[in-house]
């Protein structure tokens, strides 16, 4: 099967270029499976992967127009050839390696961890199942980028808008009974940009190969915001 | 060209469960803390971590510690050390609490507590009914866990050194460790780091064998290190065969499955674990039923059109109980097996999952290692812990629940040892300028050109080696087959060249740093396993069928110099109870 791959290498290459490559596919190949053939035919090419199970959220790249995961995404479901990118909208480092640090800042930005004011109890803070559930869909994120990569708000405004991963979490926290920063987690939202740059587009639940929704967890924290205002 | 350099207080190397673990204690006490990881923190293989982690919290059926303590002596074939495990077990209930604190998304059962399941080698009571001391976050704990170290770590504003390769230590004459030489991957620039004390956290190998459910970066490079630097690897013979991979893929199927209720069928539809272990059954320890299931598909019991796998049996749960407890699991069988185990079983086979040998330490994450006065001296500045390490709590088998324990209680305890031994050593010690040569050289080596072999060719016909000879069922004529194997390839090394020598996240250089690191390790266990004669949990020899506890309780310790074997006793007498002696081990 034909793939046509992006390659740049800074070192050699003034500009990138589309390379073809012939992988052969067997049953049950995944795109890792095939981008990994790639690498045996020709080693200076260059991505990332590690689990090879869609867990620790390393090779999102753009095949075909579309953001997915190699690991998990069956090389059958694409249409021949098959078209790989980096993901679009980051600064390229090499072939499908790209610059996750603005992606990983707006991350770090939402303060992704539990707030407790309250003394800690010997045992465990106790949690209600159904309080519990409010966190599916919320937690299994593996910081892939996909859907930050695929926003358009996020293209233009990577330096302010946090971008539907980072939003994701924000409201991860905000859902949990345990966390107690409720107030300044919304106040830190505050603006035309940070949360308010999501214009519903979607492109993020399109994408998510956790089948997470990030609009939905946007829309969520507004209407918190809604509340709290009134 | 001048080598660019940094100094902390420590430096930690690998930033899964241990190292995080560590970089919080550390950067929560205020000493300047650099963590070093080859990828993204939260890409670490902690994160594959399916099943959950053991404390005898007792929020499901009565538990406590010394039986959890009990489980894991039996489990280990009495080959663990007792003090390190009743360290272990004690320190599991606050460690768990510890988690929940910190975020940590587990699941609840109705009176709000930490959800518990049952796992393979647990009882109440020392060897009473089946227990359940498995703490989960559905069957995603290890990624509930590392994302929520991560997070403690962010919060802490611990410095990271994301996407930088561990070339090696450096060490000066009286054997104590500066700090390390390390590649920064996006640029190709080498970095010294010098620091006091060094974490070595880096995880397992699993990838020395072809089938395995071991991530790409699982390659042992902090082992590897350690080896160069003149540290021997302890129990490296005992690597754990997960029963549950899926069949000729190798991706795990946490034991979580069979603690739900699923069960193993050979083709007759014959749950077979009945014979093997008629207590246990499917919950024996995974040696247990490791060897039951290649022993199935070896007299011609197994199911598919070659026999070569057995199946498990999960639709009798019910939809229900499958999406809550287990919805990792359904997704993985769908994508990998092309099945639903709502209404299909999974098609599984043993993989290659888990070293239980490694870097010798104490319960402080000391690494210890025979230099004159007996074979537990501290190697100053030096600690490892987590899978690297070998404490050893594991002993010969690893129960489940307990490797998630063991990376958090040692890399919680490495990082307070190391807050003390700060204080007692406020100074960098000089630099040995001779050792950074020397570990530069390991870099400088890839940059011959010319004719030569691929990594790609030999890190194939590695993996192939390891796992015909060092497999499941090990006899003599099969390992000292592999011991020549691995020799060959150790030497054919020298003539492997790379193609790219460029600068920039050069995958390929990284690729041959990490196939270095393998067949290091690789002989440290083909070494080991030929010499250790007698089965005793993962280690089984049908040349020696019987655990020989007379010639052969006592740990191995492998040294690269002159592929030399050494012997030191286990410790049998734990902190404050009373030893459990060995006993046969039945399920």
């Amino acid at each position: 099967m034909k793939f046509i791959v992006f390659r740049f290498n800074p070192d050699t290459d003034t500009t990138p270029r589309m390379q073809e490559y012939d992988i052969e596919v067997t049953r049950g190949m995944m795109l890792r499976d095939a981008l990994m053939e790639v690498k045996r035919q020709d080693e200076s090419f260059s991505f990332r992967h590690s689990c090879g199970e869609g867990v620790c959220g390393s090779d999102g790249v753009n095949a075909n127009g579309t953001n997915v995961l190699g690991c998990i995404t069956q090389v059958a479901d694409l249409k021949e050839p098959i078209t790989i990118r980096p993901l679009p909208g980051r600064p390229v480092v090499r072939d499908l390696v790209v610059d996750m640090s603005q992606f990983y800042q707006q991350y770090r930005a939402v303060k992704p961890y539990l707030i407790r004011k309250d003394p800690l109890p010997e045992q465990e803070i106790l949690q209600s199942p159904e309080d519990r559930d409010k966190l599916d869909g919320l937690y299994e994120c593996i910081m892939c980028g996909c859907c930050s990569t695929a926003c358009p708000s996020f293209w233009w405004n990577p330096d302010k808008f946090h971008g539907p991963q980072a939003l994701l979490q924000s409201w991860r926290f905000l859902a949990d009974s345990r966390d107690q920063a409720t107030e300044e987690r919304l106040d830190a939202l505050e603006g035309p940009y940070k949360l308010f740059r999501c214009h519903t587009i979607m492109n993020c639940v399109e994408v998510c190969p956790k089948h997470l929704n990030p609009t939905k967890a946007i829309g969520h924290i507004k209407e918190l915001m809604l509340k709290h205002a009134i | 060209m001048s080598l660019t350099k940094r100094r902390f207080d420590a430096l930690i190397i690998g930033a899964g469960g241990a190292g995080l673990n560590a970089a919080t204690q550390l950067a929560n006490a205020d000493a300047r803390v650099a963590v070093v990881s080859k990828v993204f923190p939260t890409r670490s293989h902690t994160v594959a971590a399916q099943g959950g982690v053991n404390a005898a919290l007792a929020n499901v059926l009565p538990d406590n510690w010394h039986w959890h303590m009990f489980d894991t002596v039996k489990g280990s074939d009495y080959l663990g050390d007792q003090d390190a495990i009743e360290f272990m077990c004690r320190e599991a209930i606050p460690t768990v609490y510890q988690l929940e604190h910190n975020g940590v998304p587990f699941s609840r059962l109705d009176n709000g507590k930490i959800y518990q399941r049952a796992f393979g080698g647990q009882s109440q009571n020392f060897g009473g009914a089946q227990a359940a001391r498995t703490c989960a976050a559905a069957d995603r704990t290890g990624h509930a866990i590392l994302h929520a170290l991560y997070q403690q770590n962010v919060r802490a504003r611990t410095h990271f050194f994301d996407e930088y390769f561990a070339i090696d230590l450096i060490r000066d004459d009286e054997g104590a460790i500066l700090g390390a030489l390390v590649l920064e991957i996006e640029t190709g620039e080498p970095l010294l780091i010098e620091a006091k004390a060094t974490l070595l956290a880096t995880g397992g190998c699993g990838q020395v064998f072809r089938t395995t459910s071991n991530a790409h970066i699982n390659t042992g490079d902090g082992m590897a290190m350690a080896l160069r630097a003149g540290v021997p690897l302890m129990d490296m013979e005992f690597f754990q065969f997960h029963p549950t991979g899926i069949a000729g893929k190798g991706m795990l199927i946490t034991e979580g499955v069979r603690g739900e209720g699923g069960y193993l069928i050979n083709k007759d539809g014959e749950r077979f674990m009945e014979r093997y272990a008629p207590n246990a059954k499917d919950l024996a320890s995974r040696d247990v039923v490791s060897r039951a299931i290649v022993t199935e598909v070896k007299e011609g019991r197994g199911v598919g059109p070659n026999g070569d796998h057995v199946l498990l049996k999960v639709d009798h749960l019910g939809e229900d109980i499958i999406s809550k407890r287990l919805p990792g699991i359904r997704e993985s069988s769908k994508i990998f097996a092309g099945v639903d185990p709502v209404v299909e079983p999974i098609p599984v086979f043993p993989t290659a999952h888990y070293v239980m040998g490694g870097i010798p330490t104490d319960r402080y994450g000391r690494v210890v290692t025979p230099i004159q006065n007996g074979p537990e001296e501290v190697v100053p500045g030096l600690y490892a812990a987590g899978e690297c390490a070998c404490v050893s709590v594991h002993g010969a088998n690893r129960l489940g629940g307990n490797s998630l324990l063991d990376i958090l209680v040692f890399g919680r305890a490495a990082g307070q040892d190391i807050i003390k031994y700060l204080k007692e050593n406020p100074n960098h010690r000089p630099m040995n300028e001779t050792g950074v040569e020397q570990a530069m050289s390991r870099l400088t080596r890839w940059e011959q050109k010319g004719e030569g072999l691929s990594v790609r060719e030999v890190r194939d016909e590695f993996r192939k080696a390891m796992e015909d000879h060092a497999g499941v069922f090990r006899t003599d004529e099969i390992m000292s087959e592999g011991v020549e194997k691995v020799k060959e390839i150790r030497k054919k090394l020298a003539d492997v060249r790379l193609t790219d020598h460029s600068d920039v996240f050069n995958t390929a250089r990284v690729e041959a740093l990490e196939l270095e690191n393998m067949v290091d390790i690789g002989m440290s266990i083909v070494l080991s396993a030929l010499e250790r004669k007698e089965s005793r949990g993962a280690h089984s020899r049908p040349d020696y069928t019987e655990r020989d506890d007379t010639n052969w309780l006592k740990h191995s310790l492998y040294f690269q110099e002159g592929d030399k074997i050494d012997f030191k006793p286990v410790h049998t007498k734990p902190l404050t109870v009373e030893t459990f002696p060995p006993k046969a081990r039945v399920y």
